[in-house]
C-alpha cells in the first residue's frame, strides 16, 4: 500500500536527509565541531522523523473504516497493531538504519562510531515505532493532532535518546558502552511485550 | 436455530439519551430493519450489537454467547457506513484483505462475489478510482463469501441503483432461508421477506 502512495514514507524520510545534510552549512564545516554533535544531531533527527511518519499509521484506516473491521475481528487485535507496527518500523526505520552510515560519514563520524550509530538504531528504532503506536492510537480520531501526539510521545522518547547517544558519544572517546546497550536491549524488550495491549486498548477506547 | 436477544438496552451518548429500555429478539430466518429520524441512534443501535461500543445499561446474548466471545465475533458480519476499503488497493485485494480480516468466510470466491455485484470488470482497478456506489458494491459484494450467520448493515442500500437494490435485497432473503440472521438500518422500503420492523 506505502508503494502506491509513496509520499507516506517518503516525506519524513527526506525530512530526515536533508535536515541533516543542512547542519554542515548552519553551524560549522569543521569535523571536529560536527563530529562531536554527530550523535545528537542524527539521533534527534530520527526521532522527530518517526514522529512525523506516526501520523499516517492508523489515520488511514480509521478514515476508510477499516480500523473498525481489525476490532471486530475475531483474530487479536493487539497482534494485527503489532504487524501494522512493524511494516510502519520497515518503512520508517528500516529506511533511516540504511541511510545513516552515509549520513554518519558526512558529519564525520569515524567508522568505529559509524557502527555504533548503526547498532543503536537497529535497536531502538523499533521502540520508537512500538511506542509511537501506543499515541497514534490515542489520537486516531482528533484532527489535527500532531502537536498532541508529539506532547504525548516525545517524553517517552527522552530515555531512549540519552542512552542512544551516550553509547555513541563513548564510542568516540573508547569508553564502555554496554550499559547503554543494554539498556536499549531492554527498552526493545518491554516495549515489544507491553506496547500492542496499550494500543490495543487505546484503540478501543478512541473508537467508542 | 440461533437467537439475539437485546434486553432493556439503554444508550446515551454525551448528554443526549438516544434510546432506553429498548428490548427485541430476532431468530434465524428474520430480518430486523431499524428505522428512525436522523440522529435517533441506528448506527449507535449497530455498533453496541457489533461490540464497537459501549452502553449504559441492558443485556445482549447471542444463543448464551457474549458479544466479546470468540464465537459471537467468528460468526458477525458488520459493514458500517464507511466502506472499510483501502483506496490504495484493488476490488480484489480489498476483498481478501476483508474477508481475512473480519469474516469467516471459507469460500475463496472472490471473483465471483464481485462479478455477483456487476463489477467483475473492475477486479483488479484500485478502489480510490472508482464512484460512490461501486465502492459500496465492493462492500457489500463480502456478502456473497461471508459464512458469517449474524449480519449487521448499516445504511446497506444508500448510493446504490434499484438493480443492486434488488441483487442485495434477494441476497438478504436468502442468507436468512440459510439459517442467517439480520439487521440492518435504511430509510427505503424493503421487500425482504419476514421484516419485522422497530423504530426508534
Amino acid at each position: 500500500m506505502a508503494i502506491r502512495n509513496p509520499s507516506s514514507f517518503l516525506n519524513p524520510l527526506m525530512f530526515f536527509v536533508i535536515s541533516i545534510s543542512l547542519f554542515p552549512i548552519a553551524i560549522s564545516p569543521e569535523a571536529e565541531t560536527l563530529s562531536r554533535m554527530a550523535p545528537g544531531i542524527i539521533w534527534v533527527i530520527t526521532m522527530l522523523s518517526v514522529l512525523l511518519s506516526l501520523n499516517t499509521l492508523f489515520h488511514y484506516d480509521f478514515d476508510n473504516g477499516v480500523l473498525e473491521q481489525m476490532i471486530i475481528s475475531h483474530h487479536s487485535l493487539s497482534l494485527i497493531l503489532l504487524a501494522k507496527t512493524i511494516a510502519h518500523w520497515i518503512l520508517s526505520g528500516l529506511p533511516i538504519i540504511i541511510l545513516s552510515p552515509f549520513l554518519g560519514m558526512a558529519l564525520f563520524l569515524n567508522s568505529e562510531s559509524i557502527i555504533i550509530l548503526i547498532l543503536t538504531l537497529i535497536i531502538a528504532t523499533p521502540c520508537l515505532s512500538l511506542i509511537g503506536s501506543i499515541g497514534a492510537s490515542l489520537v486516531v480520531g482528533i484532527k489535527n493532532s500532531g502537536m498532541l501526539l508529539s506532547l504525548l510521545i516525545l517524553p517517552l522518547y527522552i530515555p531512549i535518546l540519552i542512552f542512544a547517544t551516550s553509547a555513541i558519544s563513548n564510542a568516540q572517546s573508547n569508553l564502555a558502552i554496554d550499559g547503554q546497550l543494554y539498556f536499549l536491549g531492554f527498552f526493545l524488550v518491554a516495549s515489544l511485550i507491553i506496547t500492542p495491549f496499550l494500543s490495543a486498548l487505546s484503540l478501543k477506547i478512541s473508537l467508542e | 436455530m440461533s437467537k439475539l436477544i437485546v434486553n432493556n438496552l439503554s444508550c446515551q451518548k454525551g448528554y443526549n439519551l438516544l434510546f432506553e429500555n429498548l428490548s427485541f429478539e430476532i431468530n434465524s430466518g428474520e430480518v430486523l430493519k431499524v428505522s428512525g429520524a436522523n440522529g435517533s441512534g441506528k448506527t449507535s443501535l449497530l455498533r453496541i450489537i457489533a461490540g464497537l461500543s459501549s452502553f449504559e445499561s441492558g443485556e445482549i446474548d447471542y444463543d448464551s454467547f457474549n458479544l466479546k466471545s470468540e464465537q459471537y465475533k467468528l460468526d458477525l458480519l458488520y459493514l458500517g457506513h464507511l466502506a472499510s476499503l483501502s483506496p490504495e488497493l484493488s476490488c480484489l485485494e480489498n476483498l481478501k484483505y476483508s474477508s481475512l480480516l473480519g469474516t469467516n468466510s471459507l469460500k475463496n470466491d472472490y471473483s465471483k462475489a464481485l462479478k455477483q455485484v456487476g463489477l467483475e470488470k473492475y477486479e483488479n482497478d484500485l478502489v480510490g478510482t472508482l464512484s460512490a456506489g461501486q465502492k459500496k458494491r465492493i462492500a457489500l459484494s463480502l456478502l456473497f463469501i461471508t459464512q458469517s450467520k449474524v449480519w449487521l448493515l448499516d445504511e446497506p442500500f444508500s448510493a446504490l441503483d434499484s438493480k443492486a437494490i434488488t441483487i442485495i435485497e434477494s441476497k438478504i432473503e436468502e442468507h436468512c432461508i440459510n439459517g442467517g440472521l439480520c439487521i440492518l438500518t435504511t430509510h427505503q422500503e424493503c421487500n425482504i421477506k419476514n421484516l419485522k420492523e422497530i423504530t426508534l
